[in-house]
């Protein structure tokens, strides 16, 4: 990670008795595009609004290239700040709405002018400068939006769920466009959501927020791959979560019972030692379905209970003897290849494929 | 078929009030306005009235006395309601329910009794006048009393609620986030007031304005009970021309040109700003 820009240490926030933050410590860097992601509650527009200024921390420290900003207020902080609402201003052009932070920065007339037009371009919507607000689409003042936040340089962009008011083929055209913007203009992001596809498509990093807490810091790539607790599993896409007791290990590879299940070989844990309950996830597309049994270390017979089609791809319920039902998620490959509830298949599986939880 | 039953239903609704304003106001309203054109010699439709309204330099003077007076009420409205809108806007509940009372306190309250209040205030040896010459502010009382600047004080009592309220319903209307956006683009309080708050507060200080002004022009007791004979509006003219002189049409004629310019202001604002915005 390159030289760090933001940094929370142990930042927290509480109202009355109500935790809304709780010791959060969190590294953005240089030109990072970090994304805060949690349910409703979990305390990301929080955070932000503590980064922003608008909130003071009751506890920790916030620093911007290694300097305090605790007690600094938001117009001092040199952020650009993109809301859910747009928040742009309805009685002034959008010409005027992008000039505004360039007039407060004391930004000559003849440069506010170039500045304005090359923000516009940035988000192609050059010679919509006369326009009011309420005569552009959603999507426009989106744009407009982030334009504005662009305008002046800040060194920070903060963004709060600021596609959570579009469509959703808007917002993952509007996705794209703010990270090809991003990766150009090099501009660190600090962005809340939500929305896990949002997050995985934007993000550099992401922290996993639940409850006021961070849960886990990391890639998009390796959350999903390593989640670090159940919570972050089942956020993060989608899993089958079971529960087992360990039969066998071996250093290398464990055979754990499921309960109400078959038996299932994972990968080896320090922490697994025969007899030990443990909590065991997989997600519905690492489960392969065969019609004849597969020469693999998991293989289950089983039969579609359900079967749901989504265009794309295919879901699956699959019961495995005794009674356990997994969830199994297909590409869809054409008619031919659908399965239909009652049929009797085989479900295979890698053992590196399985997540263990204490 | 739809359309119909709707429409009916709305007439159904409305109807009532419909027919009370029919009978007790547009009729008599009628009335008047024949009246005001029976001016002339021995009651001869005409412009008479009108002739004798506006040409007598004593009317004329009344009138623009009564539209000073109404202006400057409105503007010392405007400028004592809205710092007051403003804390308003931004108070939490309890503090907003508790303001809201005594912002109201006065609609509930007689005119006649806060008249007569106001009297007890700005006479010579009235209240203000006693306590500025025990601070030896002045030496001589002020004449507040029967004056235009006692008339103004009364009147601007009295109506500031109508200039609180819409003002107050325009700022809390105003969506927080938009002074937020301006701060993080580095707007500081002032230039957050100046750029944001106060235009997007606009079109309620212009309901305000209007609203108190329309009201101003037809005052009749403040200006009778503080004002007495040295500061005539045009209520009280008409009035005693109703009363005294018996001369119906002059009267009417100058209730005429009254509720013309009040119609007009109403039309020009809508105009202007779009009524539809006052109450929003």
């Amino acid at each position: 990670m390159s030289r760090s820009l933001v940094s929370l240490v142990r930042v927290s926030k509480t109202y009355g008795r109500t935790v809304a933050v709780n010791h959060v410590s969190l590294e953005v860097g240089e030109g990072e595009f970090v994304t805060l992601l949690g349910p409703s509650g979990s305390g990301k527009t929080t955070t932000l609004m503590l980064v922003a200024g608008f909130e003071q921390p009751t506890g920790g420290e916030i620093l911007m290239r290694g300097e305090s900003v605790v007690g600094r207020p938001p117009e001092k902080r040199d952020i650009g700040m993109v809301f859910q609402s747009y928040a742009l201003f309805p009685h002034m052009t959008v010409f005027d709405n992008l000039a505004f932070p360039l007039k407060t920065r004391r930004v000559a007339g003849p440069a506010i002018a170039k500045q304005v037009e090359e923000a516009l371009a940035a988000v192609r919507m050059s010679g919509l400068g006369g326009r009011y607000p309420r005569q552009l689409s959603g999507g426009q003042q989106q744009r407009i939006a982030l334009a504005r936040a662009l305008v002046y340089r800040p060194s920070l962009l903060l963004m709060d769920e600021p596609l959570g008011a579009l469509d959703k083929k808007l917002r993952e055209e509007m996705q794209g466009e703010i990270k090809t913007l991003q990766r150009e203009l090099g501009i660190t992001t600090l962005y809340v959501t939500h929305d896990q596809q949002e997050a995985l498509a934007l993000s550099d990093r992401i922290a996993i927020m639940n409850g006021g807490d961070v849960i886990q810091v990391d890639s998009p790539l390796a959350l999903y791959e390593r989640p670090a607790t159940e919570f972050v599993a089942g956020f993060l896409g989608d899993v089958n979560l079971v529960e087992g007791v360990a039969a066998e290990t071996d250093g290398n590879l464990a055979r754990i019972h499921i309960v109400d299940g078959p038996e299932v070989v994972t990968l080896d844990e320090p922490s697994l030692s025969p007899g030990k309950r443990v909590r065991l996830t997989i997600r519905p597309e690492r489960l392969e379905i065969w019609t004849t049994a597969p020469a693999v270390l998991n293989a289950w017979p089983g039969r579609i209970r359900e079967a749901v089609f989504h265009g794309e791809l295919v879901r699956y319920g699959v019961e495995v003897p005794s009674r356990v039902v997994l969830r199994v998620t297909r590409p869809f490959r054409g008619p031919d290849a659908l399965l239909a509830a009652g049929e009797e298949i085989w479900l295979a599986s890698r053992p590196e494929d399985w997540r263990l939880f204490a | 078929m739809r359309a119909w039953s709707r429409a009916g239903q709305a007439l159904l609704l409305v109807g009532p009030a419909l027919i009370l304003l029919l009978a007790v106001y547009l009729y008599p309203l009628a009335r008047l306005l024949l009246l005001s054109f029976t001016g002339g010699p021995d009651g001869a439709f005409g412009f008479g009235a009108y002739g004798r309204f506006l040409e007598s330099t004593v009317y004329t003077s009344v009138l623009l006395r009564t539209f000073r007076i109404s202006l400057t009420v409105t503007l010392v409205c405007l400028v004592l309601a809205y710092p007051v809108s403003y804390v308003l806007s931004r108070a939490g509940s309890l503090t907003l329910r508790v303001a809201m009372v005594f912002v109201l306190l006065p609609l509930w309250t007689s005119i006649l009794v806060r008249s007569y209040a106001w009297m007890v205030l700005l006479q010579n040896n009235g209240l203000i006048n006693q306590l500025l010459r025990r601070l030896h502010v002045i030496d001589a009382p002020l004449r507040l009393m029967y004056s235009e600047t006692g008339v103004v004080i009364g009147m601007a009592q009295v109506l500031l609620p109508f200039a609180i309220l819409p003002i107050f319903a325009s700022l809390r209307n105003i969506d927080p986030r938009l002074p937020a956006a301006a701060r993080v683009m580095g707007a500081g309080p002032w230039r957050r007031f100046r750029s944001v708050t106060l235009p997007l507060s606009l079109p309620g200080v212009a309901a305000a304005g209007l609203l108190v002004f329309v009201q101003a022009l037809g005052f009749f007791i403040i200006p009778a009970l503080l004002g007495g004979s040295r500061v005539i509006t045009l209520a009280m003219v008409i009035e005693s021309q109703v009363v005294d002189l018996l001369d119906w049409s002059l009267a009417s004629s100058m209730a005429m040109v009254l509720l013309v310019v009040t119609v007009l202001l109403v039309v020009g604002f809508d105009r202007l700003l779009g009524l539809d915005k006052v109450w929003v």
